[in-house]
């Protein structure tokens, strides 16, 4: 994964963030994200966050639930080891549909879960890293991606100017990787000093 | 800024209510001429079981608004603070179609026609060995007593619940404290509602006047059946009168967030709706016992002979359920007035035609009546209950502006 450069900014009001999230965005910088220790209402809509597509990975984790479970029975009851049930129809389906439904939320709900690992990039091992250990604690830490039209000066006195504390340029390796906070901290020093030659 | 405060019912609408009470009224002379005045018990038990069939509906649905609010109440919700001032004026209906449905219910049970429940008639009672091992429920004295007892109490508590709502409007609360002890008191109240609600819709009711039609068939799931239908019907009700209030500028404060929820309702409720049927229908299918499947084999079963109510159970199955399941999935329809419109009068006359197979197959077993007259019979209710929840929403401002919990729905996000 490519390494990038961010600039950083610590907020400790919540009506100082949402402000400084706009303005950001309508001035043209790229918001990288927003970390908060606890989730904001709204805020994914300041950001411009477009809406979430889990719930239709969802469905479709849902009804692949229903229809493997409708056509296993089918076939096994049907097909390969026709049983008699009391008389019943070797097709029952209202026998089926706990069994369908059942499937149907194991499914969706188990596809769910890993599909949102996927989307946050969560995993065993995989570690993130989220720019300022504050954000985990008392203040939010909003994260801008600096491209090549990025003036680091300008954007630094930008963040600044919104109320922003503790304002940083840092080089982070994006996406997933796998390693330990302590060396990969050490890791990403050297690769900026590269870069800065 | 001001606000549009206070509902005026317009001409158009007072006149449409009343037309459709009109033609309501005629409908039901139409079918006491052709049915009702007829000799054959066959006939008159049909023009009993059409005005049973409507009266019990449309009750149930509007006292189905009082529960939203004791429900709603009870958990502390504040989010229908915002258009609360709907579900209060609808439930203002429940006195009024209560008595109508009361008569009709004592009617039926104290008549000579003893074609709708077959339990009054005095010969079976005594000699039928089901009616007997039932008597100590289904009894006539029990029948009228707990009926009225039951209407009363519904317009006794519904009344206080919105006394509790309008006492703000006038005086706002001082302090915390008063604010704290008004909440608790509405608590309360709505405690009282839930606990007769749960005795009687919940459990009671739906056994003494829909049940019973086939008194020698049982299920204790049928009242949470019948509840879950009249309930979702019932929010359906409010969200088209939220919509209807929205279009004429109406309830400014509320919005698509609270559509939103009103729509989760609708679905959520639609699909366990759909779960209690399943439930009730799967246990009775699976043991085969004669005596249990006779009641779905007129509505479920596979022959054209035996069960004429199959066509309209599945229309009423893909109404209730497929469509809002499918069409009330996607956050966005949930939000959208037209399709919420759209679903909302679908499934009020989805779950019209429940109400419908669950009651007909009683008093007409081999074929399906003639339903257009019950269209007709319907459109009275209907008109009867625009013409009541309209003038209600005229007595009181449309925003409960002093409780405790409005600021909580105006800022209500989902």
């Amino acid at each position: 994964m490519a390494v990038k450069k961010f600039i950083t900014g610590n907020f400790e009001e919540e009506a100082v963030l949402f402000p400084a999230v706009k303005k950001a965005r309508r001035s043209g910088y790229k918001i990288h994200d927003v970390f908060t220790p606890f989730p904001i209402h709204g805020l994914d809509h300041a950001m411009g966050l477009r809406d979430t597509s889990l719930h239709t990975a969802g469905f479709i984790y849902g009804i692949t639930g229903t229809s493997t479970a409708l056509g296993f029975i089918t076939w096994a009851l049907t097909i390969d080891w026709q049983l008699n049930f009391g008389g019943k129809p070797f097709f029952s389906l209202p026998a089926w549909i706990p069994i369908m439904f059942e499937l149907t939320v194991l499914f969706a709900a188990v596809g769910m879960v890993l599909t949102f690992c996927y989307l946050c990039q969560l995993a065993p091992f995989v570690k993130k890293d989220h720019f300022n250990p504050r954000s985990t604690d008392d203040t939010f830490v909003m994260v801008l991606e600096c491209t090549d039209k990025t003036n680091e000066a300008e954007t630094l006195a930008f963040l600044q100017g919104l109320g922003a504390k503790d304002v940083q340029v840092q080089h982070k390796e994006t996406g997933w990787w796998l390693g330990r906070y302590d060396k990969d901290t050490m890791r990403f020093q050297k690769k900026a000093e590269v870069a800065a030659h | 800024m001001s606000i549009r405060e206070q509902f005026v019912a317009t001409k158009k609408y007072n006149g449409i209510a009343l037309a459709l009470m009109t033609l309501g009224a005629l409908a039901i002379a139409g079918l006491y001429v052709t049915q009702g005045s007829k000799a054959d018990e066959h006939q008159q038990a049909r023009f009993w079981a059409a005005l049973l069939h409507n009266s019990v509906y449309f009750l149930l649905v509007v006292n189905a608004a009082m529960f939203f609010i004791c429900a709603t109440t009870l958990a502390w919700g504040g989010w229908q603070m915002a258009f609360r001032r709907v579900p209060e004026a609808i439930s203002a209906v429940v006195p009024v179609i209560g008595t109508i449905a009361g008569v009709i219910l004592l009617v039926i049970c104290f008549g000579n026609n003893h074609e709708l429940y077959h339990w009054t008639d005095p010969v079976k009672a005594k000699t039928d060995a089901a009616f007997i091992w039932k008597a100590g429920f289904l009894n006539k004295n029990f029948f009228a007593g707990w009926t009225v007892f039951t209407i009363v109490a519904w317009s006794v508590l519904g009344w206080k619940m919105r006394q509790l709502s309008r006492k703000l409007d006038e005086k706002p609360l001082e302090s915390n404290e008063a604010a704290k002890k008004y909440v608790w008191n509405n608590t309360v109240w709505a405690a009282m509602f839930i606990i007769i609600f749960s005795l009687t819709v919940m459990s009671s009711i739906p056994w003494l006047w829909l049940m019973s039609i086939d008194a020698h068939w049982f299920s204790t799931m049928y009242s949470w059946y019948t509840f879950a239908s009249s309930f979702v019907a019932g929010v359906a009700l409010i969200t088209l009168y939220v919509v209807y209030l929205k279009n004429n500028d109406y309830l400014e404060y509320t919005n698509e967030e609270h559509l939103h929820d009103l729509g989760k309702f609708m679905f959520a409720f639609s699909i366990f709706w759909t779960y209690l049927w399943f439930s009730q229908f799967m246990l009775i299918w699976y043991s085969n016992q004669p005596e249990e499947t006779i009641y779905f084999i007129k509505r479920v079963g596979n022959t054209a002979k035996d069960s004429p109510y199959a066509g309209i159970f599945w229309l009423m199955f893909i109404i209730n359920f497929l469509a809002p399941l499918l069409i009330l999935m996607r956050r966005s329809s949930k939000r959208n007035y037209s399709t919420i419109t759209f679903m909302a009068l679908l499934i009020l006359f989805g779950h019209w035609l429940d109400f419908y197979q669950m009651i007909f197959p009683g008093p007409s077993p081999d074929h399906v009546p003639m339903i257009l007259y019950d269209f007709g019979v319907a459109l009275f209710f209907v008109g009867l209950i625009m013409f009541v929840t309209g003038k209600a929403l005229g007595r009181a401002p449309l925003l409960a502006k002093n409780h405790p919990f409005v600021k909580e729905s105006l800022i209500h996000h989902t």
